[in-house]
């Protein structure tokens, strides 16, 4: 079997996981990959756990991830990365947005948030980053573009050329807020070295 | 060119390329994109109906008129259009029909699981499963031209993962649309006793004819290689196959009724040993074994919930895997109704109230959940006001303590006839209708209450207070659900009543209007919790200040929680002393 590439995106409802994932298709279909993306939306979308799953590779089967088998998770929240860190494989690479959003159970005093997540999962995976998309994308211009930070420090990891990230960016977001998003893209590059 | 696509979007293409020209649907959650892409191609007339028994019949009269149509539901839609389905296998069409059934194995976002290739069968007419997006879009055109040679509704059963994930799809030119011409034929089309038992038998020679078809027909093949093992299997399973099992030998089915029994045997003969590997029921399986050939199958895998890769290759191989369990105890995410959603005003004053309950299917169904908790029975779309009055014709004494709750799309799907019999039965029951302009949970779809059909264009509205008062009720309220005070006296006064009352509670889902309130602010909060007991996930409480907090980028300034505070702590910018 020819070599596949899982990633899993998680984060919560509204982040905007969902144009991350297309951005990474559109990078990996120039790439020459045969790409899989499935993503289960129904009641998520009402600010519940999001996860889309991408797949790529000469022959790709399956839509979904098993657990073990991810090479890449990038979690958009915190208690999102604890949640689905599971599903990394050894010495796969787990990206974290340090952002917390506080689950319902939570606010309520049902549940507690913990703590202790990023040292948690630091000791746990094989590759550990962690940064502030949230900072780094107002910085660029705009919270809302925190998805494609992220995608730029995923960049970083995965072996497509720039320019077909580039590409992918401008098909896949607005004329009005490339600029803005280029920039956002940027600064995930710069946080991953 | 290819494109990515979902199973849904790839459906939408199809209906393009293949020259339909008439859509309709009920938006349901896995099948809802498709009509919401269909809708991209303006050469298609589209359209949401209130309900799925209604797009089913506008797809019967189009095709029998002779035009390509296309109707699409959840599987749960295919209960409410069983009625019309059962019959028009009967008369046939005169342009194609196609009913797409899309079902949730796993329920990721449905009240059951139902594997419905078994209507497929029942109904006694073809059935094509596709496995991915292309394969999806391919058999709209293989479906269309199956049901104008059988004259025959063909029905397609996609999966969520189907539906769902996306994978390359080519595209193509369209065919040239043509609509048929009429012709009357009152003996195929008017099933009175006499011509439905001439078509009976009619049916029953269709389907001999489609036996042989199955055997040959192209969906149908054998992947032969290693041929200790041979698996039976369709749709998205036969993903999970390909890949947990690359070298294993596969017969693969696409047209799934009736099954190709000869193609079967053959395929049995070839291997040493035998399995079908298919989700939710052994709809194949049993198939199998009245051919009297040994097969192994739901021995090994689940009749419920989806097939993994991992799974199948564990099952088969008869080696457990290294399961990979949660390494750490998160706690759970589940959806929430917005902030500034127009239920939680009426939820809140329900479990004030502490009354009985009886839900339905929408966003507000999530008034079921903590905190708020305010919901007793919710069982399909449009069952809320019927169950409350089947409740109340149990307990009479109960009448006092409960209320109806049903949204305005699930009213106008099927809450209309409940509320009739409530009031031709004598039931004093409240309903509250709850307006909110839209089809929000499966994403904000138009529906005859709006203003605005599926393909934009503006539409004549329903006025659900005259509907209510044609359906022969006489106290009918309507109230905003954010002024709990009059809510509260309302609800109060019309569950007392000893007559059927409506209340209609409106104000717009909080993610359809411009908003341009500024969020609230916490001042001199006295750390009482009040306001937490409404759920607003934009208020959290700081434990180490004791003292309520809003999120500044989560609050839209409803000024929902200004009402609940006791203190006055919650304000506005620019009110008092901030
Ligand atoms: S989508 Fe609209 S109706 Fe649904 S929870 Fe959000 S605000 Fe409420
Ligand atoms: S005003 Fe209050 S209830 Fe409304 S969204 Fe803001 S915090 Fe929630």
């Amino acid at each position: 079997m020819s070599k596949i590439i899982n990633v899993l995106l998680v984060g919560v409802g509204g982040q905007g996981t969902i144009l991350a994932s297309k951005i990474l298709t559109h990078a990996a279909i120039a790439q020459g990959y045969e790409v899989k993306m499935s993503e289960i939306h129904g009641m998520a979308q009402r600010g519940g756990s999001v996860v889309t799953q991408v797949r790529m590779g000469e022959n790709v089967y399956s839509p979904v991830i098993e657990p073990g088998e991810a090479d890449f998770i990038v979690a958009f929240e915190q208690l999102e990365a604890y949640r689905w860190a599971h599903f990394l494989k050894k010495d796969g690479v787990l990206i974290v947005n340090t952002q917390k959003i506080v689950p319902l159970p939570v606010l309520i005093g049902a549940a507690t948030y913990p703590d202790s997540i990023l040292d948690d999962l630091k000791g746990r995976v094989g590759r550990f980053v962690e940064l502030d998309g949230l900072k780094l994308a107002s910085e660029a211009g705009n919270a809302k573009a925190t998805n494609v930070v992220l995608m730029g420090v995923l960049s970083k990891y995965m072996e497509f050329s720039e320019d077909f990230w580039q590409n992918a960016l401008e098909a896949r977001i607005p004329a009005k807020l490339l600029e803005l998003n280029k920039k956002a893209f940027a600064s995930g590059i710069a946080e991953a070295k | 060119m290819k494109t990515l696509m979902t199973g849904n979007e790839a459906i939408a293409r199809g209906v393009y390329e293949f020259g339909v020209s008439v859509a309709a649907a009920y938006p349901g959650t896995p099948s809802t994109e498709i009509l919401e892409n269909i809708a991209k191609y303006p050469e298609v007339y589209s359209q949401w109906s209130p309900n799925e028994k209604v797009a089913m019949e506008v797809g019967i009269g189009a095709a029998i008129a002779g035009a390509r149509s296309i109707v699409a539901m959840k599987m749960v839609g295919v209960n409410v259009a069983a009625d019309p389905l059962f019959t028009v296998a009967y008369t046939g069409i005169r342009a194609g029909l196609v009913l797409i059934s899309a079902d949730d194995p796993g329920m990721h976002s449905s009240q059951n699981e139902q594997d419905n290739r078994l209507y497929a069968a029942f109904a006694k007419i073809p059935l094509l499963e596709p496995s991915n997006s292309q394969e999806a879009k391919d058999m709209v055109g293989l479906a269309l031209e199956i049901s104008e040679t059988f004259d025959t509704p063909v029905m397609i059963r996609i999966t969520t993962r189907i539906a769902h994930s996306q994978s390359l799809v080519e595209l193509n030119d369209p065919i040239e649309r043509v609509v048929k011409t009429y012709e009357r034929n009152p003996r195929k089309y008017v099933m009175l006793p006499g011509n439905g038992r001439a078509r009976r038998l009619v049916v029953e020679e269709r389907m001999h004819k489609l036996a042989d078809y199955t055997e040959t027909v192209a969906v149908n093949n054998m992947e032969l290689q290693d041929q200790s093992i041979g698996i039976i299997t369709s749709g998205i399973s036969y993903q999970y196959v390909k890949e947990a099992l690359p070298t294993a030998s596969i017969l693969k089915l696409g047209l799934t009724n009736p099954l190709p029994s000869g193609l079967i045997k053959e395929f049995a003969a070839k291997v040493d040993r035998l399995y079908v590997v298919e989700e939710l029921e052994p709809y194949i399986e049993k198939e199998v074994r009245i051919l009297g050939i040994n097969v192994i199958g739901k021995e090994l895998f689940p009749p419920y919930g989806e097939l993994s890769v991992r799974m199948v290759s564990e099952k088969i191989s008869g080696q457990p895997g290294i399961t990979v369990a949660p390494a750490f105890d998160s706690p759970i995410r589940p959806p929430v109704m917005c902030p500034g959603c127009p239920h939680r005003g009426i939820f809140y004053t329900l479990k004030q109230l502490k009354l009985v309950v009886s839900g339905d299917i929408g966003c507000y169904t999530l008034g079921a959940m903590a905190p708020l908790e305010a919901m007793d029975t919710t069982i399909c779309m449009g069952a809320s006001i019927s169950a409350g009055l089947g409740m109340i014709k149990a307990h009479p004494e109960m009448a006092d303590k409960m209320v109806a709750v049903i949204g305005d799309s699930t009213f106008l799907h099927s809450g209309i006839t409940g509320l009739m019999d409530v009031v031709y039965n004598g039931g004093n029951l409240t309903t509250i209708i709850l307006d909110n302009s839209i089809t929000a949970m499966t994403g904000h779809q138009e529906n005859p209450s709006t203003g605005k059909t599926l393909m934009g264009q503006p539409a004549p509205q329903v006025d659900f207070v005259s509907l209510c008062k044609a359906l022969g009720v006489k106290r009918i309220t309507e109230v905003d659900p954010f002024d709990l005070k009059t809510v509260k006296e309302i609800i109060k006064t019309e569950v007392a009543v000893p007559e059927p009352s409506v209340i209609i509670a409106r104000r717009p889902c909080a993610l359809i209007i411009k908003n341009t309130e500024k969020p609230l602010q916490v001042v001199d909060c006295n750390g009482c919790k009040a306001c937490l007991k409404l759920g607003c996930p934009a208020i959290s409480f700081d434990e180490e200040n004791k003292t309520a907090q809003v999120d500044q980028a989560l609050c839209n300034g409803c000024g929902l929680c200004i009402n609940v505070c006791k203190f006055n702590a919650l304000r506005k910018a620019g009110d008092g002393n901030v």
